[in-house]
């Protein structure tokens, strides 16, 4: 294998077993998941045909907010025990990290939340039809979310209370995906078709996988300065 | 492969705050630089500007090749330098196999170089366990495994001996002459003189 094909792999591996094992990883976002979306119908009292018509909405709201629960981590760990400057001196350029990084945080965060989010739209009253729909919509706003939340990670290295500073930056940013991907499943459950909203959805994940390297990058080389 | 490391005019400001100024260095392969210097006159400062992460407020910092061509400085970060400083890297909750492996591979590792770290820095009882279970001192020998395991020309290193034992200080001065004889440069901020003929540069009181 070449040298670089090497550096990939490792990392990626390295990247993964963190990702999982770190804290209980993803476990622990997704029983966040399950919590509110279990509070809310236990709130609203009982009355599923209430909720019904924001059950989407909370849905995502709900995966919007487990998907920042481990985000801190993500960086900051390795800005804190030096293992970032060991990142920096490798052959990869930080970009290729930061990347490795987020679709780590997608595999480990973000497709786990996908699966759950059928048994949450159950929860919340949305008709049994829609469930693949609902785990296709959160696999993909999750790697939107994934590149977007580790920006805001990165932007916020270094600052103090940095969970706080990242949910301020990251959550304005996961409203365009929340939007795309509670109207899809709005849209399906009106009888219309979920692909133009899909579509948004997907153009959101790819945005931010295209740009989220190279601002990611660059807020990481200013944290190390 | 970097063979030689020049800083001229060298100034570095951290904040409000000139750390030293105009600074001219050469080293050639086969010579270490033991920084020397207060608490705070800029030893890790300069390191990582040598490494690339800090930018200097004027000056610069070049690394040449063994036909004396310059190395692009990213080119130089990326295959060409070893950078330890008292933050090691390691991660607590990984066995100490799984770091070695990870550092060494990384960077760009050798199977006979991971062999020969293992060996030379008595790591063989230590590599099943977590990080967290492991000494100061073991931590080290861990972390500076990678010096061996992935070769690199120019180590950079903060305080490389500190928490050691008189036997492993010594152990690692053979391997840092080892380096220099094979056409390595070292540079390492030092308090305790290195166990190896160094060249002293001195940054002064700082504050």
């Amino acid at each position: 294998m070449s040298p670089l094909r090497t550096a990939l792999t490792v990392l990626f591996r390295r990247e993964l077993s963190l990702a999982w094992g770190g804290g209980g990883g993803p476990l622990l976002a997704c029983g966040f998941f399950a919590c509110l979306t279990v509070l809310v119908p236990l709130a609203a009292g009982g009355d599923p045909a209430g909720l019904k018509p924001v059950a989407s909405a909370i849905g995502w709201v709900a995966l919007a907010l487990a998907s920042m629960l481990s985000l801190e981590r993500l960086f900051e760990r390795d800005l804190d025990d030096g293992a970032l400057d060991l990142l920096a001196t490798g052959p990869l350029p930080l970009e290729a990290v930061f990347a490795v990084k987020a679709v780590s945080q997608w595999l480990a965060t973000g497709l786990p939340l996908a699966l759950t989010a059928p048994v949450a739209a159950l929860t919340l009253g949305l008709s049994p039809d829609l469930l693949p729909l609902t785990a296709l919509a959160a696999a993909i706003g999750g790697l939107g979310f994934a590149f977007t939340g580790a920006l805001g990670a990165a932007l916020a290295l270094g600052a103090r209370r940095g969970g706080l500073l990242i949910a301020i930056v990251v959550l304005p940013l996961f409203i365009p995906p929340v939007v795309f991907g509670a109207g899809a499943l709005e849209r399906a459950a009106n009888g219309m078709d979920p692909i133009p909203a899909l579509a948004l959805l997907t153009a959101y994940a790819l945005f931010a996988l295209s740009l989220g390297p190279f601002a990611g990058a660059a807020a990481i080389r200013n944290a190390q300065s | 492969m970097i063979t030689a490391l020049a800083l001229t005019g060298l100034t570095l400001v951290r904040g409000e705050r000139v750390l030293f100024r105009n600074l001219d260095l050469t080293a050639a392969a086969g010579e270490a630089v033991a920084l020397t210097g207060a608490n705070g006159a800029g030893k890790t400062s300069l390191l990582r500007a040598v490494a690339g992460f800090i930018r200097p407020e004027a000056g610069t910092v070049a690394f040449l090749d063994a036909d004396g061509d310059a190395i692009d400085p990213p080119e130089a970060r990326a295959h060409g330098l070893h950078l330890l400083g008292h933050l090691d890297g390691l991660k607590t909750a990984r066995t100490a196999r799984d770091e070695l492996m990870f550092q060494s591979q990384w960077l760009g590792h050798s199977h006979k170089g991971i062999a020969e770290a293992i060996e030379g820095l008595g790591l063989a009882p230590l590599l099943d366990l977590e990080v967290r279970k492991l000494s100061a001192g073991q931590r080290r020998r861990l972390a500076l495994a990678r010096l061996i395991g992935s070769p690199r020309s120019l180590w950079l290193l903060d305080e490389p001996l500190s928490p050691l034992d008189a036997r492993w200080r010594a152990v690692v001065g053979e391997m840092m002459a080892r380096h220099l004889h094979g056409g390595g440069l070292i540079m390492a901020a030092v308090h305790d003189p290195l166990p190896i003929p160094t060249r002293a540069l001195d940054l002064g009181a700082g504050r």
